[in-house]
């Protein structure tokens, strides 16, 4: 089963499983993962779902869209190289994702 | 916990179960009674989990599902690209862990509640639900419309996921559509029927679009738009009636011109009326929603409304004292639910969140930070000729609120600056080549 770890600040790293098709944020949401807050439920339109992507694993992952890349400049903790906004990254059969949740996110 | 077998009850009976059943149970007090399922409510279970309340939680809804997110009900639902199971809140397993008992199917119809905020909660099953402390998060229905013929079959309202289903299962029974009512629903829909194939007409009664929530150069723009990508809009239109195809089902719309529109589908997205009734049973003050104060009380002290259905405080900084607003919108249900907790909880904090909207029509991103109303002078930043552009909206040279479409950057820009209580002069704000988040400074008068 498709698997995403979710590391808070504090060091704490949840294993979730997850359905191929849906997104790294509904997996989190879904769970009550705390640290995605994911107001605008995935349409690309308010970037509280920013996670920072083990850099070994950026290589994985879809290019990013224009607009994700715009939204990405608006996050409260300041965007690094490994940004991503979850919602725009989608579980596959053989994803096995490790990512880091910002501090806040509003 | 204890609550398990009521959620089981629930999620068994359907409403014709429940109703046939006409037996009268007493649940167990709960320390939160929660009526309504919709964001606000769930929004509203969490945060008093995240502020430590330790009481047991009961969150009723009136649908038979899963408490789920609306917004894609009008997209990417409808457009087939997420299913209900994306939409839904959380998993079983959240509730559980949580000590949050689901009821599904719950309709409330009277509620008797002591001075000391108590009270029992009476369903229209013959369940009693006693609870220590209620909230209404009962949000708002669609407004109908009343022509004759508005009743035909053929003529949908899209507010919940039945709706959604329902016209999703009829997707291949017409070729004609027509949506009355120009706002966001309206215009969502259209987006997407007009994508799926179908010839799609707009009927709007004022004379822009999103009149409510835009300024006139945002409004211009989405009519153009829309119009190059193939939606019939027809502004200033007055509906006199939806024919009958003789058979009780809709054939198209009738205006008072004496145009006749063809349509086997008719949407109405003409905006929403809150649902007060219970709060008039209770004797709490009302007017255009639950009047609440600023920490999502109603007016009797202890009866908590959040969301759709509260007229509160207007939340942005620097608005005038007494001036209050009813939001309709996610980020409101979610800000506003999060300031009751905190309330609830004994940790009061002023709503401070930034409203914000957003839509998503065909190819257009339309982001909107702020409100805009009062608002006495505008500044347009055109980013290019491709539909890139802001609107600034100052109310005595202070910034209060954008229309951002398809630039995030602006709308991330303004939202943060609103949040922050900061300003961005007008004078530098239309140079599009200027970014706006440079051009951040704190306000010389706060408040």
């Amino acid at each position: 089963m498709p698997t995403v770890h979710f590391t808070d600040t504090e060091g704490t790293t949840r294993d979730i499983d997850a359905n191929p098709g849906d997104s790294v944020m509904e997996t989190a949401v879904r769970n009550g993962v705390p640290g995605i807050v994911a107001e605008c439920g995935g349409s690309l339109s308010c970037a509280t779902c920013h996670v920072f992507v083990a850099e070994n694993q950026l290589d994985e992952l879809d290019e990013m869209s224009e607009m994700e890349d715009e939204m990405l400049y608006g996050t409260t903790e300041d965007r690094e190289d490994n940004s991503r906004l979850s919602c725009q990254l989608k579980i596959t059969e053989d994803t096995d994702l490790h990512v880091t949740t910002p501090e806040t996110q509003v | 916990m204890s609550t398990t077998q009521e959620s089981t009850t629930a999620e068994a009976a359907g409403s014709t179960a429940a109703t046939a059943a006409g037996t009268s149970t007493t649940h167990t007090e709960t320390g939160m009674l929660i009526v309504g399922a919709s964001q606000a409510g769930v929004q509203l279970a969490i945060s008093l989990r995240g502020t430590g309340f330790e009481e047991p939680i009961t969150l009723l809804g009136e649908e038979d599902h899963r408490p789920y997110q609306r917004p894609a009900l009008s997209k990417e639902f409808l457009q087939g690209k997420v299913d209900k199971e994306n939409l839904i809140f959380r998993s079983a397993e959240y509730w559980d862990e949580h000590d949050i008992t689901l009821v599904k199917n719950s309709r409330i119809e009277r509620i008797e509640k002591k001075p000391d905020g108590s009270g029992t909660a009476l369903a229209t099953d013959g369940q009693e639900h006693p609870f220590l402390r209620i909230a209404l998060a009962v949000g708002a229905r669609a407004r109908p419309l009343q022509v004759p013929g508005a009743d035909l079959t053929g003529v949908s309202y899209l507010r919940s996921a039945d709706d959604a289903l329902d016209l999703k299962g009829r997707l291949d029974e017409f070729t004609d559509v027509v949506v009355i009512g120009g706002g966001f629903i309206g215009l969502e829909v259209a987006c997407s029927l007009h994508g799926m194939g179908k010839t799609t007409t707009v009927l709007e009664h004022g004379s822009r679009l999103i009149g409510r929530a835009v300024g006139e150069e945002t409004s211009d723009y989405f009519l153009k738009a829309h119009r190059e990508r193939g939606v019939d809009i027809v502004l200033n239109s007055r509906v006199e009636s939806l024919v009958d195809s003789g058979n009780g089902t809709v054939s198209g719309v009738k205006l008072e011109d004496g145009t006749f529109v063809p349509a086997q589908l008719v949407i109405v997205g003409i905006g929403v009326i809150p649902n007060t009734g219970l709060a008039e049973q209770m004797g709490l003050e009302v007017d255009n929603g639950i009047v609440v104060d600023g920490y999502a009380l109603a007016s009797d002290g202890s009866t908590i409304a959040v969301g759709d259905v509260a007229n509160m405080p207007n939340p942005l900084p620097g608005s005038p004292e007494g001036e209050r607003i009813r939001l309709e919108s996610v980020n409101n249900a979610i800000e506003h639910a999060k300031v009751a907790a905190y309330s609830v909880s004994g940790r009061r904090e002023e709503y401070a969140g930034i409203p914000w909207f957003w839509s998503n029509q065909a190819d257009m991103k339309l982001q909107i930070a702020g409100l805009s109303m009062g608002f006495d002078s505008t500044v347009v930043r055109r980013v290019d000729d491709k539909g890139k552009f802001t609107v600034l909206y100052y109310r005595e040279g202070q910034i209060i609120a954008a229309d951002c479409v398809n630039t995030p950057l602006d709308f991330m820009a303004v939202r943060a600056a609103l949040g922050k209580n900061q300003q961005i002069p007008a004078e530098a704000a239309a140079d599009p080549d200027v970014m706006l988040k440079s051009l951040v400074v704190d306000r010389e008068d706060t408040r």
